[in-house]
């Protein structure tokens, strides 16, 4: 089968599945870049020497265990919830600008996780650890749906309208934050001003802990969406005369979507356009097909973040940058070169 | 368009055409027989009521083509035929959408992008996808079918006759096609059936030659026109320029 697959001109398949490989190999080699790179200057071949004899320092065993570790894995994490969320998005509203960052959802579920960390609370103890993760959730399914339901007329989802829809979302929930920060006391507003940022510094196996429930269902699950989404590159209409499940495909979207952006935006605040430029490069490089554009954004969204995070850390060290100033440094370019190169991602 | 007391059958082995003018209603009609839109009434395929079978059911027994389909992704040629294939691509499968692609003249483009076709070509790739959907037309002694909403209305001649073709061996195989028609000429060209509809109601629904009457089109389409057979065979509709 694959064989003769690959004989057929046109045919990208193979050229994704061997991407997918190249990319698991780019993500091991940015790991190991990652846990070596730090301001407290332990390397990786001290720290494996140091484990393999059994004499780890015990100050570089924390800084390893405690800090760079769980940074790492909530790079990945977070890196492959962006690109997934990104991918599924754009495949659900036909559009390749369709990131969660750009058209509010983010926004949205910033605006559940401050209503969480200011009004915490006031909600039921049993809610608790998870009431920032769990908010955060809920506003951006809220807002995607919402989106969702403004932009598409009768099975077209208009991009202007999706935009504009957007912007007014993002000054929504801007305003809200802000109503939220006028009531918050000092110890919430220094919780508060990490959202503005978008960063892993605050990284911790807690916060893994809370981000793996949401996250890796959706990552692991979203495949199951490809022939669903890859029939609405079609058109909702088209999509149901090959016998899709157009409504369960995009209910499960919308939810993949919301638990992907919620639970990143809780742990690390908003860090955008890792969403439109993992899809789109993946797309350039081995075609628009879901069956290998989502677990391949997975990684290529981690490597990317993680190699973010690195230059985030490296470039004022010791102190570091905020990551969603570095992807919006990044990221900002690219989708205005989307932009000017309409040609070849169909009608905006 | 709303549609009254329209009934319209279609058999197995047969291309019907549904004509009229702009606005009667022709759209909405296979609208409904794609279950695209709601209706009161009753749409039943092969003996199954539409309204109660799984999108998956409907769709192993019909293809629908739409008037047109715009792509949200660059896609190349090959990737668009393989949707209507749906997952779990085997080798013969692989070979099937290059069959399709060859049977609307579109072999050598496999590699294309989609969208850097001309609106022609986009077209027949799209046929090809549907084709590849119901490619045997008669599966497991059930007839399948084609839907196609106005399938030549951005070809020239020489493609217009390509897909008329297609869609009349598709039939002349045992399955059944129903395709809206703005060409009077086509549909009597290739046409074993025809409904006539005007204004949401059906005028005629017959034989081309019963339907295709000076009475019946110039009634229809409110303007004069000659239904002219000439000896050797076919039939040619010269519309009139005075008003009625």
């Amino acid at each position: 089968m694959v064989a003769i697959a690959g004989c057929i001109p046109g045919d990208r398949s193979d050229r994704a599945r061997r991407l997918f490989f190249w990319l698991l190999a780019g993500l091991a080699a940015v790991a190991v870049l990652s846990v070596g790179t730090g301001a407290s200057g332990v390397s990786v071949m001290d720290a494996a020497q140091g484990w393999l004899a059994g004499n780890l320092d015990p100050r570089d065993e924390l800084v390893l265990m405690s800090i760079r570790l769980p940074r790492l894995a909530l790079g990945m994490l977070i890196g492959a919830a962006l690109a997934v969320s990104g991918a599924v998005m754009q495949g659900l509203f036909r559009n390749p600008l369709a990131d969660p960052g750009v058209v509010g959802v983010g926004a949205g579920a910033s605006l559940g996780a401050v209503f969480a960390i200011v009004l915490g609370g006031m909600l039921p103890a049993w809610v608790g650890q998870h009431t920032v993760s769990f908010m955060a959730f809920a506003g951006a399914g809220g807002s995607t749906l919402l989106l969702y339901r403004v932009a598409t007329r009768s099975g077209r989802t208009s991009v202007a309208t999706m935009l504009l829809a957007g912007i007014a979302l993002g000054a929504l929930a801007a305003a809200m934050v802000g109503v939220m920060t006028y009531m918050a006391d000092d110890r919430q507003l220094r919780d508060l001003t990490f959202w503005g940022m978008g960063s892993l510094a605050g990284a911790s196996w807690a916060k893994v802990g809370a981000a793996i429930p949401l996250i890796l269902p959706a990552i692991l699950l979203s495949p199951l969406l490809a022939r669903g989404l890859n029939g609405l590159a079609l058109g909702e209409a088209a999509a149901g005369h090959m016998g899709l499940p157009v409504q369960r495909i995009k209910l499960l979207a919308i939810l993949a979507v919301a638990a992907a952006t919620g639970a990143s935006v809780a742990v690390s605040g908003g860090i955008g356009f890792i969403g439109i430029v993992v899809p789109h490069l993946l797309r350039l490089g081995s075609g628009p097909d879901h069956r290998w554009l989502l677990p391949n954004a997975a990684v290529l969204g981690a490597v990317l973040l993680c190699l973010a995070d690195i230059v985030a850390r490296m470039i004022v060290a010791p102190a570091e940058l905020p990551i969603g100033i570095v992807t919006a440094i990044l990221g900002a370019p690219v989708f205005l070169w989307i932009l000017l190169s309409r040609k070849g991602v169909g009608a905006l | 368009m709303i549609l009254h007391g329209v009934s319209f059958d279609a058999r197995p082995g047969h291309l019907t055409a549904i004509v009229g003018p702009n606005g009667s209603g022709k759209t909405t009609l296979m609208r409904a027989i794609t279950a695209e839109t709601p209706f009161d009434g009753h749409v039943a395929m092969n003996g199954t009521d539409i309204a109660s079978a799984k999108p998956w059911q409907l769709a192993a027994i019909r293809a629908v083509l739409p008037q047109a389909t715009p792509l949200a992704f660059p896609f190349t040629v090959i990737e668009v035929v393989r949707l209507g294939l749906g997952s779990g691509i085997s080798a013969a499968r692989g070979h099937l959408a290059q069959q399709a692609l060859a049977r609307v003249g579109l072999q050598g483009y496999e590699g294309r992008m989609y969208q850097d076709l001309s609106g022609g070509e986009q077209q027949r790739a799209q046929l090809a996808r549907v084709l590849a959907q119901v490619w045997e037309p008669v599966l497991d002694g059930q007839p399948r079918w084609l839907l196609l909403d106005e399938p030549v209305s951005s070809l020239d001649i020489g493609h217009q006759l390509i897909v008329m073709q297609i869609a009349r061996d598709f039939a002349d195989a045992g399955g059944g096609v129903v395709a809206v028609m703005h060409d009077l000429n086509l549909t009597a060209m290739f046409a074993d059936r025809v409904a006539l509809l005007a204004e949401g109601r059906m005028v005629a629904q017959g034989t081309p030659a019963g339907v295709l009457t000076d009475a019946n089109l110039s009634c229809a389409y409110r303007c004069r026109v000659r239904v002219n057979t000439p000896p050797d065979a076919g039939t040619w509709l010269v519309p009139h320029a005075a008003s009625v």
